[in-house]
């Protein structure tokens, strides 16, 4: 049996991100569904190391950084919104912050 | 098998079985520590890949950074009212069907589609990495030093108490 392909490392990804889509479907918490983007953006990284390495392509592993990058901000960002909504409302449910429904 | 081999399937059990963690586990704090645990496990996959550099930017800027991050803010929101996050899901059954049908869809997708065997790269391509940034992607780089300060003054302007 061979190394393990490209189709595998994309079908692993695949698997991830759609573990991490469930946890954002369903978690109610807004920490949890942070989670759940970050498995999803860790599973989109794989697959662009993978291209770049079945490619010999450099390009997906710059894009990879800069993913990673945009994603540390991204938690900073979204978690300070987070403890911002929290002062305000005591809960970080995503069922209860309905405050912009029409 | 090839060694290669067997440390993919153990790795990708893991990965798979930390993000399972991430998104069953009623407790949240236990679940940062399932993501710690599959942002590893996706290190060892950049490491499999020839990826050296990135296994090292992974552990430290998210199993590092991102995680530790996460845990204070779960503290915080904690601590301020009082009692564990303990959580639930909902739409449980609606959110499998959703996912399975995206999964099916990529996996239908993957195998249909006719991808490259693996070219002989070499193996450590950091100092390639390292010339690109500074070369033909240098433009970039800089934007993302801008929308890091941004961030953090988001951050900060967002978390700061009124006085």
């Amino acid at each position: 049996m061979a190394a393990p392909g490209l189709a595998a490392y994309l079908i692993l990804a695949a698997l991830v991100f759609t573990i991490g889509l469930f946890g954002v479907l369903t978690r109610r918490n807004a920490i949890g569904i942070l989670l759940g983007i970050e498995l999803m953006l860790n599973a989109v990284n794989i697959n662009l190391v993978a291209f770049a390495r079945f490619e010999a392509d450099l390009a997906g592993l710059i894009f990879t950084l800069f993913v990673i990058a945009i994603t540390v901000a991204e938690v900073g960002v979204g978690l300070a919104i987070v403890i911002a909504i929290f002062r305000v409302r005591r809960t970080v449910d995503a069922d209860h912050l309905n405050l912009l429904r029409g | 098998m090839t060694l290669e081999t067997v440390v993919f399937g153990l790795v990708a059990l893991a990965l798979l079985g930390g993000s399972l963690g991430v998104v069953l586990t009623p407790n949240l704090f236990h679940a940062v520590l399932y993501l710690a645990g599959a942002l590893v496990a996706t290190a060892v996959v950049f490491l499999l890949l020839d990826a050296a550099f990135l296994f090292a930017v992974q552990l430290l800027l998210y199993a590092g950074g991102v995680v530790t991050v996460l845990v204070f803010a779960i503290m915080l929101t904690e601590r301020l009212i009082g009692e564990h996050i303990t959580q639930t899901n909902r739409h449980i059954v609606n959110g499998a069907v959703m996912s399975a049908a995206v999964f099916v869809g990529i996996a239908g997708f993957i195998v249909r589609s006719s991808l490259p065997a693996a070219e002989s790269a070499p193996a450590d391509r950091t100092v390639e990495l390292a010339r690109a940034l500074v070369g033909p992607f240098a433009p970039t780089l800089e934007l993302l030093g801008v929308l890091l300060v941004a961030a953090l003054l988001g951050a900060v302007y967002f978390a700061r108490t009124e006085d």
